[in-house]
């Protein structure tokens, strides 16, 4: 999801331009053809997965839940995204009010750097922390150092006996670097679309600054940051390879629900992969119900914004 | 533009918050971001150039290389035409269902990757749904290399179609319009009016699915069967001499993915400021 496709930013220019009276002939062929290549790629993979993880019935369905292992990766994966989702909201808020409201050298740099995690690969995501945290990395040598920099850090490291890589703290560090620009990504186009006028104008009228952020710019920005926030959600619920890389894959204490269908999936409990994979299509599912609600809120609010601005030129 | 500066200056001191914001902006980037990629790039520092080269040349690494930019490669461009039909149609045409073929464009950004993965593999497999009428035909997809490019076309099909779909929305009308009436045929409109209009989008998600697919892991290993030498791709190569303890040899790799994906990034920017400076002009 890199670059600058579909953020709500777009959606204000949304407009749909109809045929321009096409031979039906035509226009059945390219409906056809486009509708072939959308049911084989989007609509036979998702009903897949539902068919699959069915075969044995609801019974099976919901055994597949049942298990203490299931469930462990299940609570992992809702404290991986409940730690990482709220971190990278602030982020983005922060990353958007001091971007979009200020004016200042490397601006288009700090831009192209929030947005770099999209194009690292999972895996390198992964990787990264293993070699900042792992026994082999820098954290691992700084244990092991017999003159450290700082010796009561050693120890007091050594005596928490804190394990990041192939334990919990890798997991949701990995989450977060791949969700990290999703909010940031959403606010900042929004709010420079916004400017600062209403928030000058709220402190001349004697806001406080923290008034002003969230009377006036939360306010402003809640669909957009709604939305970041479901995608970021998203993301952050379902990554693979990142997490697969930091996790270590112990049953019941490292597995997130993907790495759980992993695993599943290699034993040949097929359809119990698939079941607890529905959990996953279903979480998606209703991510585009919501990303698609929020596009719908906010093309009617800035069409009945558009329209009182007529009115009022009218009047 | 003496006023202008005067004022940005201005409202820098009556906005709050400035320090704290970027501040806190820059901290959280350079821990969670920049320090392990540093760290990475360290990691390398501590080769001799002889080591990395044997580490990122080795003939099963080409072979990797090979199989995930060759298949990134035809995924990206088989969307290209997929996905400038699919915009078309979402945009100027009127039919049931298309409000739902419009909201599941965006399936494979929200469908976690390992879920397409084994999805992918079931429908392509020996007695899969598409996968058992290809059989008889002597077509294998999964465990093959073709199956690497089903996945990576399912991964990158929302690219083009969301960065040309709002192109195509802007178009002016009374362009193809005013080509109509000089005589123009529809053929002929769409190659000299709409495709030059659409073709800075089209490269941008070009590059975008390329980029995506290069990286990918998750919808790849299941389906692809992993086959040294065959389809092996570079993402599971780092996991695999990781596994094998080999530190050294998977951070080689590493940067040179990080390397290329940021060549990548670099021209997707070029190109879209490029992009707007025309549309400006």
């Amino acid at each position: 999801m890199a670059g600058n496709v579909s953020t709500l930013a777009y959606v204000a220019k949304h407009r749909q331009r109809r045929s321009l009276g096409d031979p039906r002939w035509m226009r059945f062929t390219l409906i056809g053809a486009a509708l072939l290549f959308a049911g084989l790629f989007l609509v036979v993979p998702l009903a897949a997965v539902f068919t699959e993880a069915l075969r044995k019935g609801w019974g099976a369905y919901f055994a597949a839940f049942a298990d203490k292992d299931a469930q462990a990766a299940i609570r992992l994966t809702f404290l991986a995204a409940g730690i990482a989702v709220p971190l990278n909201l602030v982020f983005g808020l922060a990353a958007s009010w001091a971007i979009a409201k200020f004016d200042f050298r490397g601006k288009s740099l700090l831009i192209s750097l929030i947005e770099l995690p999209f194009a690292i690969s999972p895996v390198i995501s992964g990787l990264v922390y293993v070699l900042l945290f792992g026994a082999q990395g820098w954290l691992g040598h700084y244990l092991a150092a017999e003159h450290p920099l700082f010796p009561w850090l050693q120890q007091w490291l050594i005596a928490r006996d804190l394990h990041i890589i192939f334990a919990v703290p890798g997991i949701v560090l990995a989450t977060i670097f791949v969700t990290f620009p999703f909010v940031a990504r959403e606010l900042i186009p929004l709010m420079q679309a916004q400017g600062k006028d209403e928030e000058l104008a709220a402190l001349t009228l004697g806001a406080t600054g923290w008034q002003t952020f969230r009377r006036v710019t939360l306010p402003n920005v809640k669909w957009g940051l709604f939305y970041g926030v479901v995608l970021c959600n998203a993301r952050a619920m379902g990554e693979f390879g990142a997490v697969s890389v930091v996790s270590g894959h112990i049953r019941g204490e490292t597995n997130t629900i993907p790495l759980h269908v992993e695993i599943l999936y290699n034993e040949y409990n097929t359809q119990a992969a698939f079941a607890v994979a529905s959990l996953l299509t279903l979480l998606a599912l209703v991510t585009l119900v919501l990303k698609n609600l929020v596009e719908w809120r906010h093309r009617r609010a800035l069409e009945a914004a558009a329209a009182s601005d007529i009115r009022q030129f009218a009047t | 533009m003496n006023s202008s500066s005067a004022q940005r200056r201005s409202s820098r001191r009556v906005l709050p918050g400035f320090g704290l914001s970027l501040g806190f902006t820059l901290a959280y980037l350079g821990i969670i971001i920049l320090l392990p990629l540093v760290a990475t790039f360290a990691k390398t520092a501590g080769m001799t150039w002889a080591e990395f080269w044997t580490a990122v040349a080795s003939p099963r690494v080409i072979a990797s290389y090979e199989i995930t930019f060759g298949a990134s490669l035809l995924a990206a461009l088989f969307n290209v035409p997929c996905g400038v039909l699919l915009a078309w149609v979402l945009v100027r045409y009127e039919f049931p269902g298309r409000r739902l073929v419009d909201a599941l464009v965006d399936l494979p950004f929200a469908l976690p990757t390992a879920v397409a993965g084994i999805a992918l593999t079931a429908i392509y497999a020996k007695n899969g749904w598409i996968g058992h009428c290809l059989e008889p035909l002597g077509i294998k997809v999964a465990y093959t290399p073709v199956g690497v490019w089903v996945a990576l076309t399912f991964i990158g099909l929302p690219f083009v179609v969301r960065t040309v779909q709002p192109i195509l929305e802007e178009l002016e009308p009374e362009l193809e319009e005013a080509a109509a009436t000089l005589g123009a045929t529809r053929a002929q409109t769409f190659r000299r009016v709409i495709l030059p209009a659409l073709r800075p989008a089209v490269v941008t998600g070009f590059a975008l699915a390329f980029a995506r697919a290069v990286g990918e892991y998750g919808s790849v290993v299941f389906i692809s069967g992993n086959r040294p030498m065959h389809t092996e791709i570079t993402p599971l190569l780092i996991i695999t001499k990781l596994d094998q303890y080999d530190y050294q040899g998977a951070t080689a790799l590493a940067v040179v993915m990080l390397v290329g994906s940021f060549a990548i990034l670099f021209l997707i920017q070029l190109m879209q400021r490029q992009g707007t400076r025309r549309a400006r002009a």
